[in-house]
């Protein structure tokens, strides 16, 4: 069986994000860029069902500019077998990306298809489920625990107030929460067999897709800050002042 | 405009999340019909009817929706799209699981966890885990829009809509639901509670939540919550993770006990009325939210409180 994990080149979870003093995007010039961290959780879980023999291909998929390429690396270096980079500038909408998705997915014939739950940039949490709409394969979303069993997957799902577990029919998407897996530290012999397995390169534009924005962004801020307020010096003041101040309790 | 708002419910109860949603999709202007699918969920339909500003409460009753599956409820809700301006679900854990589904297959970008409404087709939504605001307007003609439901208000009662009983439509057939485990809790929910206390990782344990957390929960009627870190170290279950990738809340009271303050759990937090803090360490980052900070070892802290709040409660 052949897994198919789409990765996205992100602003590294660690590195401080600042708006552009114009409100038209964020600056991110000499900032860290890594792996999505839910993406990175994606290609563990795929490594994990290839190690287990559920499967025996990990192709990555990372849309976006030439240094994408530095995901894929990172995908290999945990297990991803093959790489596709599909070469666009500027930010496309998850819309758009699983358009583009489809049409390497109906190339590659994958059985399963594992993506982060969201890419920690826009905080979109669509794609997964778009590309399932799109192909008309079941979904399994925020999924903390993975089976595969013959010709059907078994998905546990993190939902509001526990888990619900659900079987499908594979082919079929999953999107990774973030407790499914602790992606392994690359080892230096990884990394460097990393290096040699190979990427193949197309532009955006030759899946012949509709890239269009459908959103126009017309700014972006800074949310307004919290005060801190006052220090209190007993826990018997600070019910005093829940009680008789803020009147909360 | 005619809008559609896609309810969460468990089959019983409407969730509060829908009653919050509702105010967002009233805000768009114009009418909005409820969908409520389930099984055996009539009762459900009733409280949606009784919420104001609903037109149409419309009841889809049928195995195939029980479990809130992603497949059949989409193709539910992609059947009834063509008369609706927008289509409205509050971003839970189903609505997120549903929404882009309907989202694309109705070929609309949606727009995720909108936190304000400026006019019809340019909303607020937060990114960037909280850290950035992003106004954004709409090109498609219609709307796919989930709810970050924090930031709304709950919509008032005393409405008197019909409810219609809807057919259902094909189920794919490609999913199947097998089993579910809901934390059975007699505490109030996270997402809408009044009172919340949240643990972090120097709680050090479960035990500890259970000794020292629960106490004061229970003489506040209180919610109970976890930092990331708490949950990551295995005190406390996943669904109880307060933060951008967790639970967002919006109670009036937020004690914060033995948590740090990353900026992801800020993000969560961040519509509390009143924040506290409670942590020994003076340059904690929760202290700079914080409306009352107390720079205290938590594991004496709380038992003072638990005792104090015992005796006024007497």
């Amino acid at each position: 069986m052949k897994i198919l994990v789409p990765v996205k080149r992100v602003v590294d979870a660690n590195a401080h994000v600042r708006v552009k003093a114009d409100g038209s995007g964020v600056d991110l010039s000499g900032v860290k860029m890594s792996i999505n961290p839910f993406d990175e959780i994606a290609v563990e879980e795929a490594t994990r069902l290839k190690e287990k023999g559920s499967a025996a291909e990990i192709v990555c998929v990372s849309i976006g500019p030439a240094e994408a390429a530095e995901v894929l690396r990172s995908a290999f270096a945990i297990g991803a077998d093959r790489g596709q980079l599909v070469i666009g500038e500027g930010d496309l909408e998850p819309l758009a990306v699983a358009k583009i998705l489809k049409a390497v997915i109906e190339k590659e014939n994958p059985q399963l298809v594992i993506l982060g739950k969201q890419a920690i940039d826009y905080d979109n949490d669509q794609t997964g489920q778009m590309l399932a709409g799109l192909l008309g394969w079941p979904q399994a979303t925020f999924a903390s625990n993975v089976t595969i069993e013959g010709d059907q997957v078994q998905v546990t799902r993190e939902v509001d107030g526990g888990h619900q577990t659900v079987r499908l029919r594979l082919p079929a998407i999953i999107t990774c929460d973030l407790r499914l897996n602790t992606p392994r530290f690359a080892a230096l012999p990884s990394i460097m067999k990393a290096k040699k397995k190979p990427i193949e390169q197309k532009s955006v534009d030759s899946y012949g897709v509709d890239l269009k924005p459908r959103l126009q962004v017309l700014k972006l801020a800074e949310p307004p800050r919290r005060k801190a307020g006052i220090k209190v010096k007993s826990v018997t003041e600070l019910l005093d002042k829940l009680r008789n101040e803020a009147g909360v309790i | 405009m005619k809008t559609l708002l896609v309810s969460d419910h468990d089959n019983k109860t409407l969730s509060e999340a829908t009653a919050k949603a509702l105010s967002c999709a009233v805000s768009l202007g114009g009418e909005v019909d409820v969908v409520i699918a389930g099984k055996g969920c009539r009762a459900v339909a009733e409280q949606a009817a009784q919420l104001s500003s609903v037109a149409r409460v419309l009841l889809a009753d049928a195995d195939a929706y029980e479990h809130v599956l992603a497949e059949p409820f989409a193709a539910l809700i992609v059947s009834l799209a063509a008369p609706y301006d927008a289509i409205v679900a509050p971003s839970t854990s189903s609505g997120r699981n549903i929404l882009p589904r309907v989202a694309a297959l109705l070929d609309v970008m949606q727009i995720s966890d909108v936190s304000r409404v400026l006019a019809p087709d340019t909303f607020e939504r937060p990114i960037y885990a909280g850290n950035v605001i992003e106004t954004v307007r709409t090109t498609d003609k219609k709307k796919v829009i989930t709810v970050r439901t924090t930031a709304f208000p709950r919509a008032a009662g005393g409405g008197t809509a019909s409810i219609e009983s809807i057919r259902a439509v094909a189920d794919p057939g490609t999913s199947q639901f097998e089993s579910e485990e809901l934390h059975a809790s007699a505490r109030a929910e996270l997402t809408s509670a009044r009172i919340i206390i949240s643990g972090g990782r120097a709680l050090q344990s479960r035990e500890n939540f259970t000794k020292y957390i629960d106490p004061i929960a229970d003489k506040l009627g209180a919610a109970i919550g976890a930092s990331r870190a708490a949950v990551d170290a295995g005190y406390a279950p996943n669904d109880w993770q307060v933060g951008q990738t967790g639970k967002i809340v919006a109670p009036d009271l937020y004690i914060a006990a033995g948590i740090s303050g990353a900026i992801q759990h800020l993000a969560g937090i961040k519509d509390a009325k009143i924040i506290v803090a409670i942590n020994k360490d003076p340059d904690a980052p929760i202290f700079q939210v914080a409306d009352y900070g107390l720079v205290a070892d938590l594991y004496t802290a709380l038992p003072e409180m638990a005792a104090e709040l015992a005796k006024s409660h007497a």
